[in-house]
């Protein structure tokens, strides 16, 4: 059962780094707007073409 | 397919304003005005026609006249806008009031294509902001404003910056104490539960390393996370207060204490779990109480309302100086719709002054040459100068902002029900502690510290800090939803205490700036004239209105004119006697009368009645409601401008409680003495001229019709549509209180029958881990569905 220490240690180690995760966002403000992403996604990115003429 | 057709040729293609009178045409599009169009022109020049396609009619009108932005070229105001800036780069933020659609972030964030200078834009929708990052070299940030302006998105920019003000905070890191404290709560469960279940004989050895590691995790939780509470029950104790944070932090410090105690003696398997999970809730509980509508601001004075520079004329030449410099004895340049900044005597030109800022009153005001203009009034027509008489700190309305209302801070209002009942809890909490203590003292030492520590873990009062901050942010939500934004979850107590009601007239009661004028009259097309004639050299409100009406006609010229103030006007035009005024002041028997209520002009010509005019002022739909406030509630009206009105006023306020022609200091002292004798008063009002007034009185709401306007410094901003639901309003607070109070009983029977267990010293781990998330989770979904149900009944949901 010493397998358990193992997996502790794994599971543990595999939180921080989830953790470090959302600290990393947090520093570069990706939860500071929540709103408009969900807005801009909807937008469509338009091919930089020539205007052409109807 | 008609219908749509009919729908192109009317509405302006850019705004949706309906332009079937006057329209301007390009590229087969109806525009209503000429600024739509060339908003248009840009957009299509630039390829960004994109921007229609999202939304219909995304834009703003245009039609409003030009704006001057000649301040941004001054490099000691541009300095306090940008955020950042060194030689290639500049960022900057501006707040756009006119962000409202999709296409709003569509366009602004495609700025570039406009401008290749500009290299990056990008938009915050709820807080209506745009950050902008432009080349420093090649475009300046007047040149980047100028062009916002021209395509209809207009930054405002005051000297108190709403940008700023709102992202300095948020720095007290709640939200990484939270994710740490929930990490270590998983952690920490999962590492419990074979504990929970039983842990057989040979396996032991776990036991101990799980013990260690739930000790490992609770450092962060204590160390990090808990430290508010440790700070903030220390700073209490310090004032000689006690609030809910000391239990709470002597419940921490218990539980942490005990579990170290525990594991290092390997007596037992520690209290970690309920230390994490308490903190963890807690932690909630706070971030719940926090809301914030980034889009409000409560904390406005009259610098959001003046502009950031004015036009100092030096010599022949003009340049704009911040306001905080402006000095006594300097010229100042206002034009057309600008605010006269500082106290100022009239040198040239002819001023106009619209004061509703001040008075409520909207109808301008001529002032003659030499005359003092007072701070706050805005100036229609012509440019006029003006030499300074009083810096803008000392003027006229800005004065008001060194009463010492507005310098004291928001914490000696009315303590609110927690802070009160904390107070008796924690006395009670220590003698049931310290009594169970020196009860096991003789018969068993380990037994009764064992007992008195579990009192103080089991009876931490954790549902009890919860149950406030949750119904009250589902309170806030609430009125949210129903237009009344609140500063925060204590503004929700403090209205179901009131008991008193003031109430501002212009803008609050009454639509400012929407009359209405009808005429009764049977006159010729010449009588008419006269009319006119005779009212255009009168600068009375009344003659104002008129003049608006019959506006259309040419001038005659008037002979032995005579105006008799508060009567009425006497003139001879063309040789004909026209009289303009009050019933009595025509004095014919002829005169006839609708009602005694309405403010009404008569007019008589050659002493012919030819009829009368009646006007008034259109009052909000909500103002019969307010009047079913009256037996419960004391109502009065507060308001800056003459008593025409307080006749038909008197349907909805008694005589006596109608106060006309207050400045704003007195208003402010009228709330004071309110309040001396024991009322908790309500202001309802506007214009900065009820900002004293607002900050004074126990709750202030400022009444808006666009709840992006700047509105004065307040508690709460009501839209002006959701005025008819203040009654609702005031019944659903103390609703909630109610649910507040159920909730600390609710919590406080869990309280009991833990105590139950703990005074007997035979606390264990397992009771305590599960009554605390229980009662936890009891409380938080009976204030929701609580709050709920009561909006419900109340109708507002």
């Amino acid at each position: 059962m010493s397998i358990i220490y193992f997996l502790i240690g794994c599971s543990v180690l595999l939180a921080l780094v989830f953790l470090g995760a959302f600290f990393w966002a947090q520093r570069n403000g990706q939860h500071d707007d929540l709103y408009t992403p969900s807005v801009r996604i909807l937008l469509d990115d338009e091919p930089d073409k020539p205007e052409v003429k109807k | 397919m008609k219908q749509a057709e009919v729908d192109k040729q009317t509405t302006c293609y850019h705004c949706g304003n309906d332009c079937a009178g006057e329209h301007i045409e390009q590229d087969e599009k109806v525009f209503c005005c000429n600024g739509c169009r060339e908003v248009y022109s840009i957009l299509s020049q630039s390829g960004l026609c994109g921007y229609y396609s999202y939304n219909k009619h995304p834009g703003i009108n245009q039609a409003k006249g030009g704006k001057r932005f000649d301040y941004l070229k001054e490099p000691s105001i541009v300095k306090d806008l940008i955020d950042y800036s060194d030689e290639k780069l500049t960022i900057v933020t501006f707040y756009i009031p006119d962000i409202h659609c999709s296409s709003c972030i569509w366009l602004l964030e495609h700025l570039n294509k406009i401008n290749p200078v500009i290299y990056h834009s990008r938009v915050d929708f709820l807080r209506k902001q745009v950050n902008i990052r432009y080349d420093t070299q090649l475009i300046t940030l007047h040149e980047v404003v100028s062009l916002l302006y021209r395509i209809g998105y207009e930054p405002l920019i005051s000297l108190q910056d709403v940008v700023k003000k709102q992202t300095a905070d948020k720095k007290d890191n709640l939200i990484k104490k939270i994710a740490v404290a929930g990490f270590c709560f998983g952690n920490v469960m999962l590492l419990s539960f074979p504990e929970y279940l039983g842990i057989s004989a040979y396996e032991q050895s776990f036991k101990q390393f799980f013990g260690w590691l739930n000790l490992a995790f609770c450092l962060p939780v204590i160390l990090y996370s808990g430290t508010g509470y440790f700070k903030s029950a220390w700073i209490n104790l310090k004032n000689k207060v006690l609030n809910i944070d000391f239990p709470l932090a002597l419940g921490i410090a218990v539980l942490f204490v005990r579990t170290v105690a525990e594991i290092l003696t390997h007596t037992g398997s520690g209290f970690a779990d309920t230390l994490c999970g308490l903190v963890f809730f807690l932690l909630i509980g706070k971030f719940v109480q926090r809301k914030t509508y980034h889009h409000l601001s409560f904390e406005r004075d009259y610098r959001s309302f003046f502009p950031v520079a004015v036009q100092v004329m030096d010599g022949e030449t003009e340049h704009p100086i911040p306001l905080a410099n402006i000095k006594v004895g300097q010229r100042i340049l206002i034009r057309n719709n600008e605010i006269i900044p500082a106290d100022a005597i009239l040198l040239k030109g002819d001023a106009r002054v619209d004061f509703s800022f001040v008075t409520g009153e909207s109808v301008p005001v001529n002032k003659v040459l030499g005359e003092v203009v007072y701070a706050g009034g805005r100036q229609t027509g012509e440019a006029i100068e003006l030499e300074v008489v009083k810096p803008v700190s000392q003027s006229y309305l800005t004065r008001l902002w060194n009463n010492e209302a507005f310098t004291r801070t928001q914490e000696n209002r009315a303590q609110t029900f927690s802070e009160k009942m904390s107070k008796y809890f924690t006395i009670v909490l220590l003698l049931i502690a310290f009594g169970s203590l020196f009860v096991w003292l003789p018969v068993d030492l380990s037994r009764a510290i064992s007992a008195f520590t579990a009192v103080l873990i089991i009876a931490c009062p954790c549902a009890l800090a919860l149950s406030t901050p949750f119904t009250m942010s589902a309170a806030l939500s609430i009125f949210d939803k129903n237009f009344f934004y609140l500063k925060n979850t204590a503004v929700v107590e403090q209205l179901a205490h009131i008991d008193t009601i003031v109430l501002d007239k212009t803008g609050t009661v009454t639509i400012s700036g929407d009359t209405s004028i009808t005429a009764h009259i049977t006159a010729t097309d010449s009588e008419k004239q006269m009319v006119y004639s005779v009212c255009a050299n009168s600068t009375h409100p009344l003659s104002r209105l008129i003049c608006q009406y019959l506006n259309n006609y040419i001038k005659l010229n008037t002979n032995s004119y005579y105006e008799v103030p508060g009567r009425g006007i006497t003139a001879d035009v063309d040789g004909h006697l026209v009289r303009v005024g009050s019933a009595k002041f025509i004095d014919t028997t002829q005169v006839e009368s609708s009602s005694a209520k309405k403010t009404e002009v008569h007019l008589s010509i050659d002493e012919k009645y030819i009829g009368y005019f009646t006007i008034q002022q259109r009052y909000r739909d909500g103002v019969t409601t307010v009047q079913s406030l009256s037996p419960a509630y004391k109502l009065y009206l507060l308001s800056g401008d003459h008593g025409h009105e307080r006749e038909s006023l008197s349907s909805v306020f008694s005589m006596d409680d109608m106060f006309f022609e207050r400045t704003p200091q007195q208003k402010l002292d009228f709330i004071k003495q309110l309040q001396q004798n024991r009322h908790k008063v309500m202001m309802i009002g506007d214009g900065l001229n009820d900002a004293g007034a607002l900050k004074q009185s126990d709750l202030g709401i400022a009444i808006t019709d666009n709840v992006n306007n700047f509105s004065p410094g307040s508690d709460a901003i009501l839209d002006g549509r959701s005025l008819k639901k203040l009654p609702k309003f005031l019944k659903f607070s103390k609703d909630a209180l109610h649910v507040v109070y159920i909730s600390f009983c609710i919590s406080l029977t869990y309280n009991v029958v833990g105590l139950s267990y703990a005074v007997s010293g035979k606390l264990s781990p397992l009771v305590a881990a599960i009554l605390m998330p229980l009662s936890t989770f009891t409380i938080i979904s009976f204030t929701s569905l609580a709050t709920h149900l009561a909006a419900k009944k109340r109708k507002l949901l």
